[in-house]
């Protein structure tokens, strides 16, 4: 199509993606497992903005796109029987960036989810050593739970050079990585030590006190704070508990199990079905008396939000996707988190000038400016956004040792950023984005809800 | 509780984005919500005001010239030339790499089709490609992108008359691309300049490019590129090949996805976060509270209903391609605040027999008084704090004028100007 020469109207009749009545989430198989996508392929009318949101097809030539893995894919499935999915659609990482792209609503990364799934449950080797690797990557609560349980002895033997190039070479697990640091006490573990939901019960009713709010009012949250910030970084679980009960809160932790973030990404849908099915079921429950969900790990919340409901047909499933939020949002909606924000300041370890990553999942859910533009009034801090670039790690992607350049090379805009910006400390909200900046600028990296608790708890 | 603003625009085109920038300059507290991106990802980047009259005569010289004698229900007409000018400036001031301000005459810049097409605004990248320049020119095709056919274009060209000789030629992108690499793997390559290799030797990608074009120049001038050069550093990239080549190098706009239109949407982001505007960008609005004056409206995130609440309102979601105006068998509507469209009944009258005919459909949109509050069937303003701008406006036919960035930057403007003036 040539400029404004052909009047683009007129073959363009896509599903509408806001059709200003109630919403609908595509459903797309709801009650047999027959992977159907052909409504969302039919939609696209391959204007190929989605390609061009990909990071993954800006720096590898072998990956044909997400219009490609999307609908064209489908297409083809569609009028053979016998198509095979094809194998590039392991090269996704599952950043979701095409999803915001696409004007005419086509559920892409529902598509490559489903692609993946059916492309690792039919035709992937299971002796192979791809997948053997993809599963430990994906199944990382597991590695994480056992090197809780150690914490001294896992961080040293995880880094141990000759271990590592053992890994490396057997298992495709890059050796250019350090292994995230295992906290020696688990967020559980202090909160089961502080003594769980009864003291945060009292702490939010002398919260509510000091705020002159009536003390029973109905204020109480679900903490989904997924494995990273259970088993890596407690500090993070901790800001999150004592702010919200600042705000009057009483907080809860729920029984919970991975997200599947890890395992979308490498086509275990099984495996994220199981470990959907307790977090649904836990969070279901809670919701039904109240409880919102609040994840401080964007992917986290983008599973529950939009990826349970999209994948799998599990009770309640809707119900808890439309009462999680990410738990700065929650705050941003509730209460008068920037006016509080702005009468405040901080000093001491947190009066810092940040660099910023706005992670990929962080995009989706609308959720990319919330960090820059809460604090842009806050004294004695400073947070820089570092650009619109995809990190590049997308979880388990850049682990792998054949994606490791490409992942760097995607990341290396932000590094450039970085580089420029201000500050020497980073600051994101996803665990990995976290990983890969440190890794690729060798700054410290913190979480908003970090910031948000030295400036507002005393 | 509410996430509260003073302005709060719905829509993050051009419409949305001027009309943010205009408010938040004035002074308000702004908020800009957007549900997808924009179509400038899909638009050439070029910012036309007005290349032909609704009548079908041009190409116009100049564009403000003739506004006054546009139909009285016209987008322009309600806002008035001075506004048209005033609302380019704060363009021109928030995208410094734009040129032709400093002229009321449109330009005339060939497209990736080879005709020649009259525009008020273009980015620097496309300047040494003027049409109305006499340097001999040679346009350089890469060989995997079938949409831009260099021979081609270049007789094309040279059909309707140019002042200069045009010559065509096709190389093979240097580095092993697949056949249909994304355009913003070509500007990756350029933008990090990493090395490709050329025949067993790793070369830099900007200098690879250059030998494989030097050896095609006879004595032409300058060179134009389809618009692949960088995303980050297009400036830097066009430098480095005409120092290579000794030539002057240009882009030509291509169609989508279109490179320009993201460099444009990116610098119109990010003079708005400078002016310090809150914007939200992946989910719609779908739903609002109030009856004379929008009290809250609603962002729908996966089943959740999210309420944002100003004190005005600024309605800019595009028309049919951006979806801010949708069909059906029943007839023509806004979805947000279902404004009336005005539209003939009859389905049969929106179309005429030809493809590229004078389609009532194209002008579809809501109709606004000189304020630009959207007006219902009895011609009552819909809202008193609602004001709509961008391609949502009917009245006009973009594709037929080449008038679509032209309405939405003066529309943009002047609903987000008036809204913020109201709001303090
Ligand atoms: C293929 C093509 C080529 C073009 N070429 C040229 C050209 O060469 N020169 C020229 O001057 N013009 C051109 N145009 C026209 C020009 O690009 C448009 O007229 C102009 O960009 C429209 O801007 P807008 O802001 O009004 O609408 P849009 O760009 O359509 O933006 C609307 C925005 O609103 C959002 N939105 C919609 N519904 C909702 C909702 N419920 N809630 C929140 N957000 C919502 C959409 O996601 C979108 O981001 C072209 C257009 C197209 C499609
Ligand atoms: S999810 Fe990310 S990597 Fe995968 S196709 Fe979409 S944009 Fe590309
Ligand atoms: S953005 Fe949507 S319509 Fe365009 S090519 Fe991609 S899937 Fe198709």
């Amino acid at each position: 199509m040539s400029d404004a020469e052909t009047p683009p109207e007129t073959d363009f009749d896509p599903v509408a993606p806001n059709t200003g009545e109630e919403f609908e989430p595509v459903d797309v198989f709801p009650d047999s497992d027959d992977f159907d996508l052909r409504p969302g392929a039919d939609s696209c009318f391959k204007c190929s903005t989605c390609d061009t949101n990909c990071p993954v097809a800006e720096v590898d030539d072998d990956f044909p796109g997400p219009k490609f893995q999307g609908p064209e894919q489908w297409r083809l499935k569609q009028s053979d029987d016998d198509h095979e999915i094809d194998d590039s659609v392991m090269d996704c990482s599952n950043c979701m960036r095409c999803d915001n792209a696409c004007p005419s609503g086509v559920p892409l990364s529902q598509m490559h989810n489903t692609a993946r799934g059916e492309y690792v449950s039919e035709q992937m080797d299971k002796l192979s050593v791809e997948y053997i690797r993809n599963r430990i990557l994906a199944n990382y609560r597991t590695s994480a739970f056992l090197a809780s349980k150690v914490p001294r002895l896992a961080n040293f033997a995880m880094n141990f050079g000759p271990a590592r190039w053992v890994m490396e070479k057997t298992l495709g697990v890059t050796s250019e990585r350090d292994f995230p640091a295992f906290a020696k006490q688990t967020f559980r573990d202090w909160w089961a030590d502080r003594g769980g939901q009864v003291q945060s019960r009292e702490n939010a009713r002398a919260a509510r006190k000091r705020r002159g709010l009536p003390e029973d009012a109905d204020k109480k949250v679900a903490y989904f704070h997924g494995c990273y910030s259970n088993y890596n970084t407690p500090e993070v679980g901790k800001a999150m508990v004592r702010v919200y009960e600042e705000f009057g809160y009483e907080v809860v932790a729920p029984e919970q199990k991975c997200s599947g973030t890890p395992m979308f990404a490498n086509g275990m849908l099984d495996d994220a079905r199981r470990h959907a099915e307790t977090n649904v079921s836990s969070m279901s429950e809670l919701v039904d008396e109240g409880y919102r969900a609040i994840a401080s790990c964007t992917s986290c919340s983008m599973a529950l939000r939009q990826e349970y409901p999209e994948l799998f047909d599990i009770d309640g499933v809707d119900k808890v996707a439309e009462n999680t939020f990410e738990a700065v949002e929650y705050l941003r909606i509730h209460e008068d988190l920037k006016g509080e924000v702005q009468a405040a300041d901080v000093d001491g370890d947190l009066a810092e000038e940040f660099a910023y990553h706005a992670p990929c999942h962080s995009r989706n859910q609308g959720l990319d400016r919330q960090a820059v533009e809460l604090f842009r009034d806050l004294d004695g801090a400073e947070v820089e956004d570092v650009g619109d670039s995809c990190s590049g790690i997308s979880g388990t992607y850049g682990w792998k040792e054949e994606k490791y350049e490409k992942s760097m090379e995607i990341g290396e805009e932000m590094f450039e950023h970085m580089e420029h910006a201000e500050g020497e400390t980073g600051m994101t909200e996803c665990p990995t984005c976290a990983m890969q900046m440190e890794h690729g600028s060798g700054y410290e990296i913190r979480h908003p809800l970090e910031l948000l608790e030295a400036a507002l708890v005393e | 509780m509410a996430i509260e603003s003073e302005v709060l625009v719905i829509g993050g085109g051009l419409g949305g984005l001027t009309s943010a920038l205009a408010a938040a300059r004035e002074g308000a507290d702004v908020r800009l919500v957007s549900y997808k991106q924009s179509t400038l990802r899909q638009a050439s980047g070029l910012v036309d005001i007005l290349g032909y009259t609704p009548d079908g005569d041009g190409p116009l010289t100049d564009p403000y010239e003739a506004i006054p004698s546009l139909p009285e229900a016209h987008p322009y007409r309600k806002v008035g030339v001075q506004t048209v000018r005033d609302a380019l400036s704060l363009f021109d001031d928030a995208v410094p790499t734009y040129e032709g301000e400093h002229t009321d005459t449109n330009a005339l810049l060939p497209t990736h089709g080879g005709s020649i097409k009259p525009t008020a605004r273009y980015p620097a990248g496309a300047s040494a490609g003027l049409a109305s320049d006499t340097r001999d020119t040679l346009l350089v095709g890469i060989e995997e992108m079938v949409d831009f056919d260099a021979p081609h274009v270049a007789a094309h060209l040279d059909a309707t008359g140019v002042p200069f000789d045009v010559r065509g030629e096709t190389i093979r992108f240097p580095g092993d691309l697949r056949a249909d690499a994304k355009v913003t793997r070509y500007a990756k390559l350029l933008d990090t300049n990493s090395e490709v290799a050329v025949r067993g030797r790793m070369v830099p990608a900007r200098e690879a490019l250059a030998q494989r074009v030097n050896p095609l120049l006879e004595d032409e001038e300058r060179v134009g590129f389809p618009a692949i050069l960088g995303d980050d550093n297009p400036g830097a990239i066009r430098d480095a090949l005409g120092d290579h080549l000794g030539v002057d190098v240009f882009e030509v706009p291509m169609g989508p996805p279109s490179l320009p239109g993201l460099r444009l949407e990116d610098a119109l982001f990010s003079a708005l976060d400078e002016a310090g505007a809150s914007i939200e960008t992946g989910n719609p609005v779908v739903d609002f509270e109030g009856e004379d004056r929008i009290e809250k409206v609603f962002i729908e995130k996966n089943g959740a209903k999210i309420p944002n609440s100003a004190d005005q309102y600024v309605l800019a979601t595009g028309g049919f391609v951006g979806k801010g105006v949708e069909s059906d068998r029943d007839g023509v509507y806004e979805p947000v605040f279902d404004c009336h469209v005005p539209h003939a009944a009859d389905r049969y009258d929106w179309f005429e027999g030809e493809l590229f005919g004078d389609h009532e459909f194209a002008r579809y949109g809501v109709a606004t008084d000189d304020d630009l509050r959207p007006l219902d069937a009895s011609e009552h303003s819909e809202f008193e704090n609602l004001r709509a701008a961008g391609s949502v406006l009917g009245g006009y036919d973009f594709a037929a004028e080449k008038s679509g960035s032209g309405v939405s930057i003066a529309t943009g403007y002047a609903a987000g100007q008036r809204a913020a003036q109201e709001a303090r």
